[in-house]
């Protein structure tokens, strides 16, 4: 097979660009009572597909096209499976969520499919301009997706609040790469890690770093820019919420750490003291916000903050360990994430009849998988063995303490002595007698009618839990692509540092003939 | 294949298989109850195959029935299992423990049976982890691990309307020093490279893990703090109170105690022998205040369950006074007394659930003139409280002997007005045990002993006390049976001490206490002989 460099970097972005353009047609010509499973199952095989494609282009090495734009490696691979995979899990969650009760639903399978092509995008191009692009396009998909349940106030007030504070953190990470530009004279990443050492205005090339953490930082819902989080995930639907609180995260933690490692690497003793600041800083607030909150998404909402926190944890690290410890965090904190989202999904419904923790009360007696299912998550949420969590906050701490932060782990696993508290509470209602009071009658109808598990919604769960069991007792594999993508980042980052002394090495003696 | 290669994960996987069975076995009937008896009597037939295949003469500090598989390549954690005399009789004990937990919930947790007796199982599977993992990172996995199933029975199983706060107490106590602890093994790992406890033990005795003293100083008391808290150990104590009069009784039975104690032994003292010595003579003095307190605090309270907290709080800082001397009497009759503790500890609250089961509540102002009327139950009680103050020919005597006669032979720089102290503990545990059993049985009826009719002993629950009755002769008159295995780990901790440590703080203090108590100290296992021969 002798396909061209060009179309086979970015095979995966066409082929899900196709299903998605050919799902919005189908779509048009359906009639408006007709189920729209099939085209649910279209985008999910269509992913599935994506996903061995990229598995083939992890073996032909480094891949390079559009004139350097884009650049396909192990690290983007390992993003592209990660969002492959979620995308997949949310799919199989929704498909009978849309069924019956949402017009248009195939619009939505169309829009989860283009925010995975941006959020690919994202995570393998290495030119500023190609991530910006890939950000827009992964955005606007979300945007319209939060406020898919049109008939509800709330939805739209998510999808607004979303889309206005957005773009304004979108222009700010504009304004980081028109600096950087300036700074350093280019947009691409190896580029500017080569102009960053003969810039004649390094504090110019900091601001625009900066510029592009609070861009990034916004998207990541990292503290502080974390406001809009809450609002936005209480009002979009479960399975979105489920999406995007991991793969746009996903593809932004992406970009971040090759900017910051790969781009700015001789600056990483000053932007890993910005980073040491907001992890404290998000897991602190994500933390004591979910302290007080009563309805579930809100909850883990705040929750999604504090995983932010705990990730960027990892950027204090070593390079390498730094960036394997991240990327294992991402897939372990996906698999839990998706999964505690599909459970409140197949608890609320559509309609969310059941939302605050107190609705949750005696689930464990009505429906006692779903309520496993939902310790289980829990349980890796807060970080206890034998589940992803704890891998995850195990290999990001462990990176933490090998470059010396001591202090920040310690912050960190305090904050996660705080985080048992509230996913306790939770749990302790699902598991506790189910009240029969005259207040919880209406409800217990609402729960006799509750559906039972559809067949794709328990797949999905079944492969979120078993990846979350997985990452848990069997990290290697995982952890091996992890290690491989923090290695190629490393490598990267190495070459760029070499290219950037050698113009150091050439001026020193021009300087030095002058005098 | 030979057995013993397989008999550890065998225990472990056998209620964790028992607990997957019973979540697809339909809730009807019997079938919870049947199922869980018959897991937990398997599991404690496996763990007797360890003392009869256990091999005495063994090296001491060897470890038996070893497994070292790799597991994780990056970072190096391997499944390294094993066990020493220590760890074999605490699984025994906790085998022991468990078909009786199940007979004793027989009747008393009558709704969701399934969710409660799966609970049960997975909290066996944990505390089994804990005592067979030789590997730090396999260790810390089931000691968290063994948080959630108890967390999860205290909230949903608890009597009163506060169980939830009590659950999520008990969980952040335990939680939040864990955190601790993980960064200190976390260190232990960055510097030395392994989480291999064997290893660890070999670096600690040639001062090979860090030369930075400060740090390792930290490290220690992160794992010292994350067990005291789980002992629990004096000022530390908060959440027992709590845990113990809402959680269910079977879960009481395991709750406080053994795994802590034993971690204490097996880790603190092997990574952070120096460290363990000289933080010693402050955990003999908070043991003796425990001791003195509890016993105090359980004297004045009407509630039973509290009573027995207290009264466990005070035989738990026994223990610690008496690991703490690194004495081999002192370990000995710590280790032994962990066993002699969770018996009768857990013998008591059977009785007391009993009691609930009968009339309600716990209340010792409702009580009064029961021994009339339920004359088993009475005898039970009576035999069962007689053991906790140490009577002799009990077990409950050969521990306290033995901490006290080794507190006494200590050569560690501490007071021993603190013994002194702690020996008046014996005496205020008789007081408050004697002046239980007097307000509950023996004084004239109570309001709700008048007005219920109900039934003495049944032939269940007489299944599930009489083998802790034997339990408390043979141990009491036999002790050797037990100590020949438990003497050899006495023996490697008591032993770090003299040899290798070049940087022996004050030299001359040394000298002189071993020209003073040098004939004791050199000739430790003569005098266990001399010391424990008295109580046999």
């Amino acid at each position: 097979m002798n396909i061209p460099t060009q179309i086979m970097a970015l095979l995966p972005e066409y082929i899900l660009t196709a299903v998605g353009v050919l799902i919005m047609l189908i779509e048009a010509v359906l009639k408006p009572g007709t189920s729209r499973k099939s085209l649910g199952w279209l985008a999910i095989v269509g992913t599935v597909a994506t996903g061995f494609i990229s598995w083939y282009q992890l073996r032909l090495g480094v891949l390079t096209a559009f004139s350097g734009s884009i650049q396909v490696d192990a690290f983007s691979i390992f993003f592209h499976l990660l969002i492959g995979a979620v995308v997949v899990a949310t799919l199989l969650g929704s498909l009978d969520y849309f069924e019956g009760v949402a017009s248009h639903a195939g619009e939505y399978y169309a829009l989860v499919l283009f925010g995975a092509v941006g959020m690919m995008l994202m995570a393998c191009s290495v030119e500023l301009l190609m991530v910006f692009i890939g950000l827009e396009i992964s955005s606007i998909s979300t945007y319209i997706m939060a406020g898919f349940r049109k008939s509800q106030a709330s939805a739209s007030e998510s999808s607004i609040k979303y889309f206005l504070l957005g773009s304004f953190a979108t222009a700010f990470f504009l304004y980081g790469i028109a600096l950087t530009f300036g700074a350093t004279g280019s947009t691409n990443i190896a580029a500017i890690a080569v102009g960053l050492s003969t810039t004649t205005t390094p504090l110019m090339a900091f601001l625009a770093l900066a510029m592009m953490i609070i861009g990034l930082g916004f998207k990541v819902s990292a503290a502080p820019f974390h406001v809009w989080t809450p609002d936005v995930y209480q009002g979009a639907p479960a399975p979105v919420v489920g999406l995007m609180s991991t793969a746009p995260k996903a593809a932004a933690f992406a970009v971040l750490l090759r900017i910051t490692f790969s781009g700015f690497p001789s600056m990483q003793h000053r932007w890993s003291m910005l980073m040491w600041a907001m992890a404290a800083l998000s897991m602190t607030v994500g933390n004591l916000g979910a302290l007080k909150q009563t309805d579930v998404k809100r909850m883990l909402a705040y929750s999604s903050i504090a995983h932010a926190g705990y990730l960027l944890v990892a950027f204090t690290a070593f390079p390498q360990a730094g960036v394997a410890a991240a990327c294992f965090y991402i897939a372990a904190y996906a698999a839990m994430n998706v999964g505690a989202f599909a459970v409140v999904t197949q608890v609320g419904g559509y309609n969310e009849t059941l939302r605050t923790v107190d609705d949750y009360q005696g689930l464990a007696m009505r429906r006692p998988i779903l309520s496993a299912l939902l310790a289980f998550f829990l349980l890796s949420l807060i970080g206890i063995p034998f589940t992803g969590g704890f891998f995850g906050k195990f290999y990001v701490f462990t990176s933490a303490l090998q470059s010396g932060h001591v202090w920040l782990a310690v912050i960190g696993l305090l904050n996660s002595g705080v985080a048992c508290f509230y996913y306790l509470r939770l749990l302790g209602c699902v598991f506790a007698k189910p009240e029969h009071s005259e207040a919880h009658l209406d409800e217990t109808v609402c729960w006799t009618s509750a559906r039972a598990i559809s067949i794709p919604a328990g797949i999905g769960l079944v492969l979120t839990a078993a990846a979350t069991l997985m990452l848990g007792i069997l990290p290697g594999h995982v952890l091996h692509l992890a290690n491989f993508a923090g290695e190629r980042l490393d490598a990267d980052r190495s070459r760029s540092i070499a290219a950037e002394s050698q113009p150091i090495a050439q001026a020193s003696p021009t300087v030095s003939d002058s005098k | 294949m030979n057995i013993n290669y397989t008999i550890l994960p065998l225990i472990v996987l056998t209620p964790l298989v028992g607990a997957l069975l019973l979540s697809v076995l339909p809730d009807r009937g019997k079938t919870m109850q049947w199922g869980a008896l018959v897991v937990t009597l398997i599991t404690f037939l496996l763990t007797l195959h360890m003392p009869f295949h256990y091999s005495y003469s063994a090296q001491s500090g060897a470890f038996q029935f070893e497994q070292n598989l790799a597991w994780i390549t990056s970072p190096a954690i391997h499944f390294h299992i094993g066990v020493d005399g220590l760890s074999m009789w605490l699984m025994v004990l906790t085998g022991f423990l468990a078909p009786l937990g199940v007979l004793i919930s027989w009747r008393a947790i009558g709704e969701r049976k399934k969710l409660f007796y799966i609970l049960f199982l997975l909290q066996q599977v944990a505390m089994m982890g804990i005592f067979i993992s030789l590997d730090l990172f396999l260790y810390y996995g089931f000691w968290e691990l063994s948080l959630v199933p108890m967390t999860m029975l205290i909230a949903s199983f608890g009597r009163s309307e506060s169980r939830r706060r009590a659950a999520i107490r008990y969980f952040l106590y335990a939680f939040i020093p864990s955190g601790l602890l993980l960064v200190a093994m976390l260190w232990l790992y960055a510097r030395t490279g392994t989480f291999d406890l064997p290893r660890l033990a070999a670096l600690a005795t040639q001062h090979a893990i860090s030369p930075n003293t400060a740090a390792l100083w930290i490290a220690s008391l992160g794992f010292l703090f994350a067990f005291a808290v789980k002992v629990p150990i004096f000022p530390l104590h908060g959440w027992l109170v709590d845990a113990i009069a809402e959680a269910p009784t079977a879960a009481v039975m395991v709750l406080a105690g053994k795994t802590a104690l034993y971690s204490i032994l097996r880790f603190s003292f092997a990574i952070f022998p120096e460290q363990s010595h000289r933080v010693a003579p402050l955990m003999i003095s908070l043991g003796a205040i425990g001791i003195v307190y509890g016993a105090l605090l359980a004297l004045v309270q009407n509630d039973l369950k509290k009573l027995a907290a207290y009264s466990t709080l005070g035989h738990l800082s026994f223990i610690t006074l008496g690991i703490f001397t690194f004495t081999i009497a002192g370990l000995d009759g710590g280790i032994y007394q962990i066993l002699n503790e969770s018996l009768a500890g857990a013998a008591l609250f059977m009785l007391l659930g009993l009691l609930f089961e009968r009339y309600g509540t716990y209340d010792m102002r409702e009580y009064g003139g029961l021994a009339a009327k339920l004359p088993w139950m009475v005898t039970l009680f009576v035999i069962t409280t007689l053991s906790i103050i140490g009577l002799p020919m009990l077990n409950g005597f050969v521990g306290e002997f033995l901490i006290l006669s080794g507190s006494m032979q200590s050569t560690l720089a501490h007071h021993h007005l603190w013994t002194a102290l702690a020996t008046t503990g014996v005496i205020l545990s008789a007081a408050y045990m004697l002046g239980m059993i007097q307000r509950v049985f023996y004084s004239g009826l109570g309001p709700k002993s008048e007005r219920l009719a109900t039934w003495d002993l049944d032939a269940r629950e007489h299944l599930a006390l009489w083998p802790m009755v034997a339990l408390f002769l043979a141990m009491g008159v036999a002790s050797p049976l037990w100590l020949k295995a438990i003497d050899a780990t006495a023996l490697t901790i008591s032993d770090h001490p003299p040899s290798g440590r070049p940087t022996q703080p004050p030299h001359h203090t040394l000298k002189i206490e071993a020209e003073t108590y040098g004939p004791i100290y050199t000739t430790a296992p003569a005098t266990l002989q001399s010391t424990s021969g008295g109580s046999r």
